[in-house]
């Protein structure tokens, strides 16, 4: 297979600052990681440790400072102009569902094939698979603010899948859900990755979140942002809710909760 | 909104919501016309109790025949029909003027920095004091009233549609970017629809404007239009007729507002503004 050479994402030295009004701001130090086609990984790490940065990068929403980016081995920046080829790749789900209001659920999710010229009536059909693959049958014609909130992050899921990217990039999903929801959330999430088998790049601030979901866990630390560690998670699929209950899981919560307290305190300890 | 939220998963309270709907929609038209119904009985009272003289305040009777007359005069349907083109014709070129360069401001900082100052100032300068020198300009004809009302409603379209351009959320902007749209795109499908209800906010405001600067037009100068038939019957005491124009000009001015709300329900029915508005 060609697609086996090259990673689903590969991160090439990148390095981001961001220029604001005072000094500039060092969001990520110099990250190589390459992930692996049909993996599911997830970013951790305490507040502004440059999760979100590194999502936006990987999603071609902002650019990196140096360094290269690659998605199937295509350079997603050429000359400052973000590449359609790698572009078309990638589907963004955001931490709030992002979706249009003016749109009903049915055009929300179909909105990228809208715009990739796609006829009307595949629109439809493929919006309806959709729909039921995330769970939303039904919903079609609704108005998005006539949905509740972990139906309208299922949608705008469904409108990420809607062109069928090789890559899902998602940014706290369901942080604004609240945890009975989630977990329901998490158990989907799962069951659509098993079904679709994509690549998989989601951001939490929940250890026990992404213990659960992930293949592996990236580990952040903050100022400058930068990769930590990397645990490999290695519970087989599905996995069901009690797993969290389970000792080995525990312990690996532990470790990162360890670890990131350790994280907090040279943190502060810089900043004194 | 909360009602329909709760009107999905819970029946009896769906139909209570259901009927506080209807109780919305249906009161106006009950308090609306017996609140007019006092006001003319009172205004009715008033002139034959205080011996008010027809020349001052004519009686709501002696204005409905006199409104009646004027709708089977054929020259008051030619004024009509003037005041109506230099409002619709004035509102038009607005609408383009005020849309475009609304969008545009929007989208480039250095233009609206560079236009700002005048753009501020034609919303400062009393615009009706400035009809005159249009009459001087443009003529006695309907040419000068068109540009009043033009000059008049370009102005809440224009700030309007600019700040509906630049209220678009961040969030939807990033969905338009990783969707790789082009910038079109962008417009159609996110920065237009987005910016709608603004833009009809703005178009509200500015076709009572429009109506407005026709008819102060017409009070000016020229010949014809509902604002010379009223100036000519105040001229000639004729104040029954007078308060018939102004009963026309009136009529006139709802159905305009109104069709702007008609358009907004067909346009926006997803925004909250378009589901409880008279
Ligand atoms: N647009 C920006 N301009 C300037 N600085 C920024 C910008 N975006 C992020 N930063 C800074 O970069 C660092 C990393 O931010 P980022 O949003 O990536 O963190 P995060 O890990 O997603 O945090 P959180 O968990 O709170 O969402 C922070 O110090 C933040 O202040
Ligand atoms: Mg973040």
């Amino acid at each position: 297979m060609a697609e086996a050479v090259h990673p689903a994402i590969a991160f090439g030295a990148v390095e981001k600052w961001y220029g604001t009004r005072d000094e500039p701001v060092h969001a990520l130090a110099r990250t190589d990681l390459a992930v692996a086609d049909g993996e599911f990984l997830v970013l951790l790490g305490p507040s502004g440790c440059g999760k979100t940065t590194m999502l936006r990068m990987i999603g071609g929403l902002i650019e990196p400072s140096s360094g290269e980016i690659a998605i199937e081995g295509k350079s997603l920046w050429r000359n400052g102009q973000r590449q359609a080829q790698a572009l078309s790749e990638l589907g963004m789900v955001f931490q709030d569902a992002n979706l249009f209001p003016w749109l009903s659920i049915e055009k929300n999710i179909a909105l990228p094939l809208e715009l990739k010229g796609v006829p009307a009536p595949e629109r439809r059909a493929r919006a309806a698979a959709l729909m039921r693959l995330v769970g939303i049958e039904g919903f079609g014609k609704r108005w998005p603010r006539e949905l509740s909130g972990g139906m309208r992050q299922r949608a705008a899921i469904a409108r990420a899948l809607s062109y069928e990217p090789r890559i899902l990039l998602m940014d706290e999903p369901f942080g604004a859900l609240d945890a009975m929801t989630r977990e329901a959330m998490n158990m989907e999430l799962q069951r659509i990755w098993l079904e679709t088998r994509k690549t998989i790049v989601l951001v939490t601030h929940s250890i026990a979140e992404a213990v659960f979901l992930a293949d592996r866990v990236v580990l952040l630390s903050p100022r400058p942002g930068r990769v930590d560690r990397i645990e490999r998670i290695a519970f087989a699929r599905p996995r069901m809710p009690d797993l969290q209950s389970s000792a080995e899981f525990q312990a690996i919560v532990r470790g990162l909760r360890h670890r990131l307290n350790e994280i907090g305190e040279e943190g502060s300890g810089h900043a004194r | 909104m909360p009602d329909d939220a709760r009107a999905a998963s819970l029946p009896p309270s769906a139909a209570l919501a259901r009927r506080r709907r209807m109780t919305d929609r249906a009161l106006p038209w009950i308090t609306t016309p017996v609140l007019a119904g006092l006001l003319i009985l009172a205004w009715d009272l008033y002139v034959r109790l205080a011996g008010v003289s027809p020349l001052i305040l004519p009686r709501p009777g002696a204005v409905w025949q006199a409104w009646l007359e004027l709708l089977r005069d054929p020259r008051a349907w030619h004024h009509t029909w003037m005041t109506v083109y230099a409002t619709l014709t004035g509102f038009a070129y607005a609408c383009v003027l005020g849309i475009g360069l609304g969008v545009l401001i929007a989208r480039a900082r250095w233009l609206e920095l560079t236009l700002n100052p005048f753009i501020v100032a034609t919303q400062v300068i009393p615009k009706v004091a400035l009809v005159p020198l249009f009459v001087l300009w443009f003529g006695f004809g309907i040419t000068s009233k068109v540009i009043v009302a033009a000059v008049l409603s370009f102005f809440p379209i224009l700030t309007n549609t600019a700040l509906g351009v630049k209220s678009i959320d961040e969030g939807h902007r990033d969905v338009m970017v990783s969707l790789n749209a082009s910038r079109w795109q962008v417009f159609r499908r996110l920065e237009l629809p987005s910016a709608l209800p603004y833009i009809l906010t703005g178009l509200e405001v500015g076709i009572v404007l429009a109506i407005i600067g026709a008819i102060v037009g017409e009070y000016l100068g020229g010949s014809s239009g509902l604002g010379h038939l009223l100036i000519a019957r105040l001229n000639a005491f004729e104040t029954d007729g007078m308060f018939a124009v102004l009963m026309h000009m009136s009529i006139l001015g709802f159905t305009f507002y109104f069709s702007i709300g008609a358009l907004r329900r067909m346009l926006i029915p997803w925004h909250a503004s378009a589901r409880l508005k008279v």
